[in-house]
C-alpha cells in the first residue's frame, strides 16, 4: 500500500479524464441529457417539429383527462401483476429441475436460455403464427377436441398472449441468476432438514426459500420494471394500433405513437415519459421494500 | 459493490484471477458431479425428471423448430393441416428466395451486422478506457463521474426515447444508421462491468511495468485490459446481441425503408404484405439463426454475463 503514490505519480493529471471522456460525452450527451429535456418538455406543447412554449402542468391535466392514457396505465400495471409472480417463481422451479448434474444437463439449460437469445420481434412473430386460427396451438387443441380459440382477435386474450409470451422468453434468463443463488445455498441445511423427516416441497419452502429470498426479490424487481415497460411483446401480437380499439396499448407504446414522427407531441409523450420513470423507480422501491420486510 | 477499493485485493493469488476462476469452476463442477453421483439417484426420479426437462425442453424449443418447419413447406404444401406436421414432406429453401423478394433481407442483415460490430467496437474501448480509469486511476472527480454513470443506469432507455429522438433530429441523424447505434453506444452498465473488473485485479500486476517506467497507457493496453479478457468478452457478446435484437428504438429513428435493421424489416414484413406465414418463417429464421451459432459456441460467456450483469442491474 505504501508503494501506491508512485502510481499516481506515472500518470499527467489530464489522463483520467481523457480515458474517461467518452464514456462521460455518451453518458451525457445520450442519458442525462435527455432525461433533463424530458423533464423539461413536459411542461411545454413542443412537438417534433417545433420547440414550443411552456404550458406548466397542462400536459399533467390533459393526460387525467386522456382515456388513452388510463388505458395504458391500466394495460401496464396489469402487465406487472399478471407477469411477475411467474417469473419469479417459473425460473426457480427451473433453475431447482436443472441444478443437479445429469448427464446432459448442460444442453438443456443451453435450450432453456435459447428464447433469451433470439429477438423480441422473431418470437413475437413466431408467436403469432402459433397462435394464429389455425396455427399450431389450435392445431393441437382440436387434436384434443376444444377450440379454435381466437387468441389474437379478443381484447383480453390478446394481452393475455403478450404476457405469456413475456414469461417465457424470461425463463431462462431468471433460471441462471436463480441458479447462482442455489448454488450458494449450503448443502448440509438441506440434508439437516432431510434427516428431519421433511419432504421435498417442506424443503423448499424451509429451506431453499428463505436463503434465496434476496435473490427472488431481486428478479422481482427487475421483472417488475421490465414488465412495465412492455412494448415489443402487445406491439408485435396486437399490432402497432394495440389491438381491437386500441385497447391493448401500453403505456410505452402510447409514448411511442404520441411521441414519435414528424407530428409526434414531443412535450405530452415526455409528460407521460416522466410518469413512467416515477412509477419505474416505486416499483423498484416497493419490490426491494417487501423484501426487507420479510426479513424483519 | 466491491469495486472502489483494490487494495484490499491484492493478494499474489489472485494474480491469475481470470484462469483460476474457471479452473476452480471447473474443478467444483466436476465434484458436484461425483457427489451427486454418490448420491444415487434413484431410477424412477431420474426417469421423471428426464420427462420433466423433455417437456420444458418441448415448450422453449418447438416453438423455433415449428418456424423451421414452417419456412422450409414448399406453396403446395397445406400449413393449416390437423394434426400439424412436424417435417415437411418435401423440404425446399424457396421461401428463403421469396423474402428476399419480397423486402431486401440480405441488405437489412448487412445492417443489423453493421450496428451490432460498431456496438461491439465503441462499447469496448469506451467501456473499458473509462471502467480503468474509474478502478485504477485515482484523481479529482473519480467518484462523481462513477456517480454519473450509475445514474446513467437508472433512466429507463423508454422514458427518453422521444427526447433521444428530438436530439438526432437536431443532429440531422434521423434515418441513419449511427443514429442507431449512437444511444447505447458506451453504455453505462458496461463501464460499471468493467469497472468491477479491473477492481479486482491484484495491484502488484501492474507494478513491474511501474517500476519499468511505462506510463499510464502501456499499462493499460499492455498489463490491465490483458487480464480482464473474460470481461471484455462478456461486454462485447452483449453488445453484439443487444443492438442485433434491439426493435424499439431503431423503429422509432429509421422511417427510411431502405436503412431498416433485420427486426424493423421483419416487423414491416409482417404487417405490410400479410403474407404467406412460410415467408416469414424464413425471414425469422435468418434472423435467429446467427444468434444461435453464436450462443452455441460461447455459451459459458452468455451465463457469466447474466450472473454480473443482474447483480449490477
Amino acid at each position: 500500500m505504501a508503494r501506491r503514490p508512485s502510481a499516481t505519480r506515472t500518470h499527467a493529471a489530464s489522463s483520467p479524464w481523457l480515458f474517461l471522456l467518452p464514456g462521460l460525452v455518451v453518458t451525457a450527451a445520450f442519458s442525462l441529457y435527455p432525461f433533463v429535456s424530458t423533464v423539461w418538455k413536459s411542461f411545454t406543447d413542443a412537438r417534433t417539429l417545433s420547440a414550443g412554449t411552456w404550458v406548466g402542468l397542462q400536459n399533467f391535466t390533459d393526460m387525467v383527462h386522456d382515456d388513452q392514457f388510463w388505458t395504458g396505465l391500466r394495460n401496464s400495471l396489469l402487465y406487472v401483476v399478471c407477469v411477475v409472480p411467474f417469473t419469479v417463481m417459473l425460473p426457480l422451479l427451473l433453475a431447482m429441475l436443472v441444478r443437479r448434474y445429469v448427464p446432459g444437463i448442460s444442453f438443456f439449460r443451453a435450450a432453456f436460455y435459447t428464447p433469451v437469445v433470439a429477438s423480441v420481434v422473431v418470437v413475437g412473430l413466431i408467436w403469432v403464427w402459433m397462435l394464429d386460427d389455425r396455427g399450431l396451438v389450435n392445431g393441437m387443441l382440436h387434436a384434443v377436441g376444444a377450440g379454435p380459440v381466437h387468441f389474437l382477435s379478443n381484447q383480453w386474450l390478446l394481452l393475455f398472449s403478450a404476457m405469456a409470451l413475456t414469461v417465457w422468453k424470461g425463463l431462462g434468463y431468471y433460471m441462471i441468476i436463480y441458479l447462482a443463488a442455489l448454488a450458494n445455498v449450503p448443502n448440509e441445511l438441506h440434508e439437516a432438514a432431510q434427516m428431519d423427516g421433511a419432504g421435498a416441497i417442506r424443503r423448499f419452502t424451509t429451506v431453499t426459500v428463505p436463503a434465496i429470498r434476496g435473490t427472488m426479490a431481486l428478479v422481482g424487481a427487475l421483472s417488475s420494471v421490465a414488465a412495465f415497460k412492455v412494448f415489443s411483446e402487445i406491439y408485435l401480437l396486437a399490432g402497432p394500433s394495440g389491438g381491437p380499439g386500441g385497447e391493448d396499448t401500453s403505456l410505452v407504446m402510447l409514448v411511442q405513437r404520441t411521441g414519435t414522427g414528424l407530428t409526434g407531441r414531443t412535450g405530452y409523450a415526455s409528460a407521460i415519459s416522466v410518469v413512467i420513470f416515477v412509477i419505474t423507480l416505486l416499483l423498484m422501491l416497493l419490490v426491494l421494500r417487501l423484501d426487507r420486510k420479510d426479513k424483519e | 459493490m466491491s469495486g472502489t477499493t483494490t487494495t484490499g485485493s491484492a493478494t499474489p493469488a489472485g494474480a491469475k484471477q481470470e484462469g483460476s476462476t474457471r479452473r476452480t469452476r471447473r474443478r467444483a463442477r466436476r465434484a458436484e458431479r461425483i457427489r451427486d453421483a454418490g448420491g444415487q439417484l434413484p431410477t424412477r426420479s431420474l426417469v421423471l425428471r428426464y420427462i420433466l426437462l423433455l417437456v420444458v425442453f418441448a415448450i422453449c424449443i418447438g416453438p423455433f423448430l415449428w418456424q423451421l418447419s414452417t419456412s422450409l413447406k414448399g406453396t403446395t404444401e397445406d400449413i393449416y393441416t390437423f394434426p400439424p406436421r412436424w417435417f415437411p414432406s418435401h423440404p425446399t429453401l424457396g421461401n428463403y428466395d421469396k423474402v428476399a423478394q419480397i423486402i431486401p433481407v440480405w441488405d437489412y442483415a448487412l445492417n443489423s451486422l453493421k450496428v451490432a460490430a460498431s456496438n461491439v467496437v465503441t462499447n469496448v474501448i469506451g467501456s473499458s478506457m473509462a471502467g480503468y480509469a474509474l478502478a485504477r486511476l485515482r484523481f479529482k472527480g473519480r467518484k462523481l463521474a462513477g456517480v454519473a454513470f450509475v445514474m446513467a443506469m437508472l433512466v429507463p432507455l423508454e422514458s427518453i426515447m422521444i427526447a433521444q429522438f428530438t436530439t438526432m433530429r437536431e443532429l440531422h441523424l434521423n434515418n441513419t444508421l449511427i443514429a442507431v447505434v449512437l444511444p447505447g453506444c458506451i453504455g453505462a452498465m458496461n463501464v460499471l462491468l468493467m469497472r468491477n473488473a479491473f477492481a479486482n485485479l491484484p495491484y502488484e500486476i501492474e507494478e513491474a511495468a511501474i517500476i519499468d517506467g511505462a506510463n499510464v497507457w502501456q499499462r493499460f493496453l499492455r498489463v490491465a485490459l490483458p487480464s480482464v479478457k473474460g470481461t471484455i468478452a462478456v461486454v462485447a457478446i452483449f453488445a453484439f446481441m443487444g443492438a442485433w435484437d434491439d426493435f424499439l428504438w431503431p423503429l422509432i429513428v429509421l422511417s427510411d425503408t431502405s436503412k431498416f435493421t433485420l427486426t424493423v424489416g421483419l416487423n414491416y414484413l409482417n404487417g405490410t404484405f400479410n403474407t404467406n406465414p412460410r415467408v416469414v418463417a424464413a425471414g425469422t429464421i435468418i434472423a435467429v439463426l446467427p444468434l444461435i451459432v453464436m450462443f452455441a459456441c460461447l455459451q459459458r460467456f452468455f451465463f457469466r454475463g447474466v450472473g454480473e450483469g443482474a447483480v449490477k442491474g
